[in-house]
């Protein structure tokens, strides 16, 4: 019998995602070990900076084109959208982070007591609130960073659970609006449970459509499948079974219709910093999976997996972009403008080449930006009971806080699309290359949405500018040195991006090249 | 002096000139004013360079400055004017500080700040100028939409009645319309060959059917935006709530950009589609002409009546581009030149007229020109230069566009003819009854009605009038400028002048 020989292991390849393990694993320790009080001036800093080394570490190998340990794939997109998913978190920690809005933060302080009841009441008032969101959004960065760069359906999937765990969590803790986070977690857990086990067993169809060749062991790395959907001669009806199970597990996380009616509800009820979270990040790694299975595994089903999947990116448009229309809750319209701007982003994954590739990417990094920075404003408009999130409280907010008002309207401005503004250069970088790629259809229906997702952004700016200031208008809270950071960086961000795109495009093209 | 980047410097201007003014303190609003004021006369004066420098008989683009952009995607921030653009930005550097004098007090009944309308409007010059010095489809594509931005907070922030309607009203139509050309634009793009330069784009060949469906998507955005019929529906009620000066700006440059842009763009870039769509655009242009003088006749609102017969008139821009003369062209050109300085005259009138009684409707005035002699002398005199009297600037360019017109398609000629006498009857009706006639009794209750035209709005109306007369009687120097881009997009599309015949001559000699 042979000796079992161990894979080579490059270890500075794999550092980002050890790191943010490592920092995972400390931060639990800290929660156990260090007194209460100290707790969230070393959470908070030990969490920014093990984003800022893994970050580091992501500069460093960005050389490296090699596949590690046999299921890490280190390649252009992994480091680019790795390096996307660590910006993006380290803003939203600062939101996480923020203490001086609200007392003790958004999040509860133990997520177990009744809600509504007069304890609940009680902590909602003036204890502080729960360490456990910095390990939890820590893990899940972690397992963001395995999804994005995993070269086999295994290692994706256990990413997969890896980051979607610490989120369901995270959803419960909001301290406000109890039952709402409740269920939002709830939601979210039991439809996340049944899209991770679409995926596996999809999964399992994989692997047998694999095996069925004779000459080639089965399996389901990404080197395998290729090979197997370029020559095989069998019936691909476990083929397509088995993509399309494991692109409905994508989907779910990406937030595509018809797998997205969980994101109005968590949206609505998690804490506003883990929702700018999950908007920004999840949406970076969930697409950023999306790319690497179908454009590398089963590229060869390319005419295969087009219509479907451009029916689907058209039924997300449509869906997100007339449903934001019925809205009357600033947060359950961003959510819906962010499934809209999923069905955008599945253009630009059905657009060929390296050009749909650097588009997409890029629209991730422009989206994340102004999604955080729009949630940043979400939280800062407050009244005694917490945010005040109706839209008819935002009347008149203009007249009251002409300076947030601004920087909300901007947001709205890009994400409408306008031009200088990154929303603008991001819808064309997904729209160009689908249209060369000969997709006319998806970028008609782009277009179309887009003029009907205009309409609600504009009722946003119309109500905070040119309505008069009802009685109910709440104020702006000052924003603490954390909230104001994310929110400058989220607006500076969008203004460059659509001013001076060259740089991150230059980038996004130069990595637009997968390992295989 | 003709290595000076006017281009660039004239677009950026107005821009550093509206954070200066919008920085300036809420309690200083008079210090705005005279900011903007002078920073407008600035843009005037370097405008006037321009002019001067200009060769005629020169190059066709001339100006030309190019710096990359996204070079990725082959996107430059390239200027450059031709003849028609040249007398474009002359007519908004010649419009703007006279809409800032007339709008002084304009900002102050809304109790919104005063500095910010001042420095919208300075934004709105900077957008303005872009777009028509732009020589990159990209380029122009961002002025296009982001002027929409700056006009939206003026009219939603600071119009009258129904403000917040009419500005989502107008916003959305021309984001639709700009959708669109987005899509149109990223087609001709990947067409094209992965380059926006207009001089290179204008070299390529497109199939038929490509070329037909980029034609549209361009057509769509501009043909709202101008407004052709039947995408007007915006523009009464935008100018209707929107600030006169606003009002003057919107449909005497603005709505200019659809024109120009079918000019620029859609003629040159898509030659064949253009011809082939030329007899439908033609229809709505002439039913436009007689639809909307007949609902001009029918308003009781003067700004909205104003808006309708703006419609009216680029219907005959829309006539003089798509027959395909030189002389038409050139017509319709000059038309978008005099139209500004006649309807921007008009609309300032009007606003000077709402803003003494209070109300805009025509029933609520009766012979006013008993009590503001003056005003009332400048409204007749603007409405005549509105209905194309001979002696005034619009009358060369009508008649330009009617005989260029003639000579190649006589039933558009014939039927857009009628849209002169409807203008008559629009425009002297409504003189009579706001101005002439016996003495509305409720107006000399009115304060503001006994106060005739002070010397500020005499300063607004005066190099107007001088203007339009001046063109009227020797349009030459404009002429000079626009005929041989005219002549030069012509050729593009591939038409020449049908010469004139033997017997036409002849019969005309008898």
């Amino acid at each position: 019998m042979n000796e079992l020989e161990l894979p080579p292991i490059d270890y500075a390849a794999l550092a980002p995602i050890l790191i943010m393990m490592g920092a995972a694993v400390v931060g639990v320790l800290v929660e156990a070990f260090v007194p209460r009080r100290l707790r969230h001036p070393v959470q908070l800093p030990l969490a920014l900076l093990a984003v800022l080394a893994a970050l580091t570490m992501v500069v460093l190998n960005a050389d490296k084109r090699m596949i590690t340990i046999g299921v890490i794939a280190i390649d252009g997109p992994t480091l680019f959208l790795q390096g996307a998913i660590l910006v993006l978190s380290a803003v939203a920690l600062l939101l996480v982070g923020e203490r001086a809005i609200e007392r003790g933060g958004a999040f509860v302080a133990q997520a177990a007591i009744t809600a509504d009841s007069p304890d609940d009441r009680r902590q909602a008032a003036n204890s502080p609130g729960a360490g456990e969101v910095y390990p939890l959004v820590t893990f899940a960065v972690g397992g963001m960073l395995i999804f994005v760069s995993a070269n086999d359906l295994l290692t994706m999937f256990i990413a997969l659970e890896v980051f979607s765990l610490p989120l369901y969590l995270l959803c419960a803790l909001a301290r406000r609006r109890r039952l709402l986070s409740q269920e939002a977690a709830m939601k979210y857990f039991l439809l996340g449970a049944y899209a991770s086990a679409f995926f596996l067993f999809g999964l399992a169809l994989i692997y047998g459509f694999t095996g069925g060749l004779a000459d080639r062991a089965a399996g389901v790395d990404f080197a395998t499948i290729h090979a197997a959907v370029a020559d095989s001669t069998q019936s691909p009806v476990l083929l397509f079974a088995g993509m399309a199970l494991v692109a409905i597990g994508l989907l779910f996380k990406a937030a595509a219709a018809p797998f997205h009616v969980w994101t109005p509800d968590v949206y609505q009820g998690a804490p506003t910093p883990v929702t700018g979270f999950m908007a920004a990040c999840t949406k970076v790694a969930a697409f950023g999976a999306l790319l690497r299975v179908f454009h590398v595994a089963f590229e060869g089903a390319r005419w295969d997996f087009t219509p479907v999947l451009g029916s689907v990116a058209v039924l997300t448009m449509l869906i997100g972009a007339v449903l934001a229309v019925t809205q009357t809750d600033i947060k359950r319209l961003l959510a819906y403008s962010s499934i809209a701007n999923a069905g955008y982003l599945l253009v630009g994954v059905l657009a060929p080449g390296r050009e749909g590739l650097s588009g997409t990417m890029f629209y991730l990094v422009a989206y994340g930006f102004a999604v955080l920075a729009a949630f940043a404003v979400v939280t800062l408009v407050r009244d005694a009971d917490g945010e005040a999130t109706h839209l008819s409280r935002w009347a008149g907010l203009g007249r009251r806080s002409p300076v947030y008002a601004s920087v909300f309207t901007f947001i709205l401005l890009a994400f409408a699309g306008i031009p200088l503004t990154s929303g603008f250069i991001s819808k064309f970088a997904v729209f160009g290359p689908a249209l060369e790629g000969g997709q006319v259809w998806l970028v008609i229906a782009g277009v179309l949405t887009s003029m009907v997702l205009a309409f609600p952004y504009l009722r946003v700016v119309v109500m905070m500018w040119l309505s008069e200031p009802g009685e109910s208008t709440p104020t702006v809270t000052v924003p603490g040195a954390l909230t104001s950071a994310a929110l400058v960086i989220g607006v500076l961000a969008t203004l460059v991006l659509g001013v001076a795109p060259g740089p991150l495009l230059e980038l996004a093209t130069n990595a637009a090249d997968f390992v295989r | 002096m003709s290595d000076f980047p006017f281009l660039s410097v004239l677009t950026v201007a107005p821009l550093v000139g509206a954070v200066v003014v919008a920085l300036l303190p809420r309690s200083r609003p008079t210090l705005a004013k005279q900011v903007a004021f002078g920073w407008s006369l600035l843009v005037l004066v370097l405008s006037v360079v321009m002019w001067l420098t200009w060769q005629v008989g020169g190059d066709r683009f001339q100006f030309r400055e190019s710096y990359p952009w996204i070079p990725n995607w082959g996107v430059n921030f390239t200027f450059a004017a031709d003849g028609i653009a040249l007398v474009m930005l002359m007519l908004i550097a010649v419009l703007v500080p006279l809409v800032i004098l007339a709008s002084w007090h304009d900002a102050e009944s809304s109790k919104r700040s005063v500095p910010v309308y001042f420095a919208l409007l300075l934004v709105l010059e900077c957008t303005m100028i872009g777009v028509f010095a732009a020589a990159d489809v990209f380029l122009f594509y961002v002025f296009f939409e982001v002027m929409l931005v700056p006009m939206y907070f003026l009219i939603g922030s600071y119009g009258g009645h129904q403000r917040q309607y009419a500005a989502v009203k107008f916003f959305l139509y021309s984001l639709v319309g700009g959708l669109f050309m987005l899509a149109a634009m990223i087609g001709l793009w990947v067409l094209g060959g992965k380059t926006f330069d207009w001089v290179a784009l204008s070299q390529v060949d497109i199939s038929t059917g490509a070329e037909r469906w980029l034609f549209l998507g361009f057509f769509v955005a501009f043909a709202i935006k101008a407004p052709f019929f039947p995408f007007h529906t915006w523009l009464p009620d935008a100018g209707g709530a929107a600030p006169a000066g606003a009002a003057a700006l919107l449909v005497g440059v603005l709505d200019k950009v659809g024109t120009f842009g079918i000019i620029r763009y859609c003629l040159p870039l898509f030659p064949d589609a253009a011809q082939w769509f030329a007899p439908w655009a033609l229809a709505i242009a002439v039913i436009g002409i007689i639809y909307a003088a007949l609902l001009a006749v029918g308003q009781n609102d003067l700004k909205r009546l104003v808006s309708y017969t703006s419609i009216a008139h680029f219907g005959f821009i829309g006539v003089g581009i798509f027959a395909f003369t030189t002389q038409a062209g050139t017509g319709a050109v000059l038309y978008m030149v005099n139209h500004g300085l006649a309807t921007g005259l008009l609309f300032l009138v009007v606003g000077m007229l709402v803003a003494r009684r209070g109300s805009a409707l025509v029933s609520d005035f009766g012979g006013a020109g008993k009590l503001v002699p003056v005003l009332a002398g400048v409204l007749f005199f603007a409405g005549l230069a509105s209905l194309a009297l001979p002696g005034t600037a619009p009358f060369v360019s009508e008649f330009l566009v009617l005989i260029g017109t003639f000579t190649v398609n006589k039933p558009v000629a014939v039927i857009a003819t009628l849209g002169i006498i409807l203008a008559a009857a629009y425009v002297l009706w409504m003189v009579q009854r706001t101005t002439q006639g016996t003495l509305n009794p409720a107006l000399t209750e009115i304060d503001g009605m006994k106060r005739d035209l002070n010397l500020r709005e005499k300063v607004v109306v005066a190099p107007l009038i001088a203007l339009i007369v001046l063109l009227g009687f020797y349009p030459k120097p404009v002429t000079d400028v626009i005929n041989p881009a005219v002549q030069a997009t012509m050729e593009d599309v591939g038409r020449t002048d049908p010469a004139p015949s033997i017997d036409s001559v002849q019969e005309a000699g008898r």
